[in-house]
């Protein structure tokens, strides 16, 4: 018999409900799980094991009153850069290693309100800056498929314990793929919401402008279970939207027409692995040859693709900078010891307490925004961002979805481009350029190459396309 | 296009950023690696288009603006946060020598 630890949403609320096991059952199950592993994959920064008991009995006692939820006793984990009421939340940077929030993400309280039992806090890349978990301050996180490789980035944390069976689910942040990109080198399924579809309240800000809070977990009827639950607006995110919330788990199994594109320079560029290709266009022949879908493919194309990154690393540092500047050692978080006046308060303790890519990216946007170079770094980038755009929406006034390869490649090997900033950058090619538009997108696994290492499929919909764009995942899942 | 440790130390001292000494000159090479690939966005020719500055298409999304109470609480949990205190009160060095 399978782990109790390895169970899906579903899986878990039916156990519940029949009374085959506890709440506490399932939280001993993950938090177990997580002892056994945390040293070798490193997947949590905080581990809440007696708070996690304690919500778990108030669970049971829950269920036993008849009001069980869908979430209600399921153990779950949130990336490190979300703010957990009274639970230490760091980013995954120093200047924020005894930060204890004392208040919460929105998306997170509607969670807890169903009685979801939080296990602990996910290591990530600090604040969100990565592609490969190695931008924490806590150490990298391994791949569970293979410890010498990494997890992905930034939401590497979440996507590992997802995949390692150290929670039922778990809820991340995406900004130019972070969801998506873990998710695929995890072999997990993660979801970009689209920009203002779930309130960003309390999510640590990065790039205010292109910032998503979204699920990972391991099927897609569990990604539209939690979607259900996050989604809708908030009175303290003002870029939600009103737009009904569809019930996105009760249409999975519709049968609709589907014109799906597949975008060539998605599928044509340097430094593409040929399995990985391989594997992708062998899932997108599958769709084809089966006879119980009405799927219509074509070949589209978006030529400003490979402006995607560029624009990216303008606009991402640029919005950094400025959000990173109230971590500044002065109200909360690290102060630094050597410090005795306001700049070295300031300096020291923004020196001592962010991680170089941090550093890295408030130098970037802090010259793109100077005096003299707006106009040819931030407002050049809003303008191809605007072409971008453009290119996505001739694309989708001809079919309803677009597939891609999620990532160029499978896990790296940890340390392989640490060094290498733009190899870095590059990382996010495929997931980048729909995060610049505010399009939803997911990652569901497809297979594995000749190293077992995971390889994900990207699907991408036109905005608050959610409903159309998971019907067609949970449709090929498991084809 | 070559950032020199010079401009990156101003740039830093703009940013608040103290850097170690020994990583000036890693930054100056990757910050210069990192302009020159985005410096590709010149070649894109954006006469005439209109910059994005958000993609909802929200706009004047007001709420009114009422007075909520904080809990002492509350108000306790965001004095325990301060790194360093004297009472109540928020301590910070002195701005000028």
């Amino acid at each position: 018999m399978k782990g109790l630890n390895e169970l899906t949403i579903r899986g878990a609320y039916e156990g519940l409900k029949n009374k085959e096991f506890t709440s506490v059952d399932l939280t001993k199950a993950c938090l177990e799980r997580i002892k056994e592993r945390n040293k070798d994959i490193n997947a949590f920064i905080s581990i809440f094991e007696e708070n996690a008991l304690v919500e778990a009995k108030r669970a049971d006692e829950m269920i036993e009153a008849g009001q069980q939820q869908m979430l209600t006793g399921i153990p779950f984990a949130v990336k490190d850069a979300i703010d957990t009421l009274d639970a230490r939340s760091t980013g995954a940077a120093k200047i924020l290693d005894n930060y204890v929030p004392p208040f919460e993400a929105t998306v997170i309280t509607k969670i807890r309100a169903q009685g979801a039992v939080l296990l602990g806090k996910n290591n990530c890349d600090a604040f969100g800056h990565g592609a490969s978990n190695e931008n924490s301050m806590y150490g990298p996180v391994a791949n569970p498929h293979d410890l010498t490789k990494v997890s992905g980035g930034s939401s590497g944390g979440s996507a590992a314990a997802v995949a390692d069976y150290q929670c039922i689910f778990a809820i991340a942040e995406d900004t130019g793929g972070s969801i998506r990109q873990p998710a695929s080198f995890c072999g997990i399924v993660g979801l970009r919401p689209s920009y203002g579809r779930n309130s960003r309240y309390g999510i640590m800000p990065m790039a205010s402008s292109l910032d998503t809070v979204g699920p990972m977990g391991k099927t897609v009827e569990d990604i539209a279970i939690l979607m259900e639950v996050m989604a809708g607006k908030d009175d303290k995110d003002a870029t939600t939207v009103t737009d009904a919330v569809p019930k996105y788990s009760k249409n999975l199994d519709k049968k609709e027409k589907f014109v799906i594109g597949l975008p060539q320079e998605y599928f044509n560029i340097d430094g593409m692995d040929e399995e990985t290709r391989k594997i992708v266009e062998e899932k997108i022949e599958k769709i084809k040859s089966n006879s119980e879908f009405d799927v219509e493919f074509k070949e589209v194309s978006l030529p400003y693709t490979k402006y995607g990154i560029p624009v990216y690393y303008i606009i991402v540092p640029s919005e950094d900078s400025s959000n990173l500047g109230r971590l500044d050692g002065v109200r909360y978080g690290v102060r630094s010891s050597e410090a005795h006046d306001l700049y070295n308060i300031y300096a020291k303790s923004r020196g001592e307490g962010f991680p170089e890519e941090v550093k890295r990216r408030i130098m970037v946007g802090t010259y793109s925004l100077s005096s003299g170079y707006y106009d040819a770094y931030y407002s050049k980038a809003q303008k191809v961002r605007t072409l971008i755009i453009e290119d996505f929406n001739q694309a989708f006034a001809q079919v309803d979805l677009l597939i891609t390869p999620t990532s160029p490649f499978t896990a790296f090997g940890i340390g392989a481009k640490k060094d290498d900033v733009m190899a870095m950058y590059l990382a996010d090619v495929f997931v980048s350029p729909s995060a610049v538009a505010g399009l939803p997108g997911i990652s569901i696994p497809v297979g594995k190459d000749s190293k077992n290492l995971s390889v994900g499929m990207q699907i991408i919909g036109p905005r608050l396309s959610e409903e159309k764009l998971l019907n067609f995942a949970s449709l090929v899942e498991n084809i | 296009m070559k950032l020199e440790k010079e401009q990156v130390l101003q740039i830093a001292t703009l940013a608040r950023l103290q850097l170690e000494d020994e990583k000036i000159e890693m930054y100056s090479e990757q910050l210069s690696t990192v302009f020159d690939y985005i410096n590709m966005l010149s070649e894109v020719d954006t006469e005439g288009v209109v910059e994005t500055t958000q993609v909802t298409g929200l706009e004047d999304v007001v709420r009114e603006d009422t007075v909520v109470e904080s809990s002492e609480e509350k108000r306790q949990k965001l004095i325990a946060l301060f790194p360093e205190k004297s009472g109540d009160l928020l301590k910070v060095d002195a701005v000028f020598e």
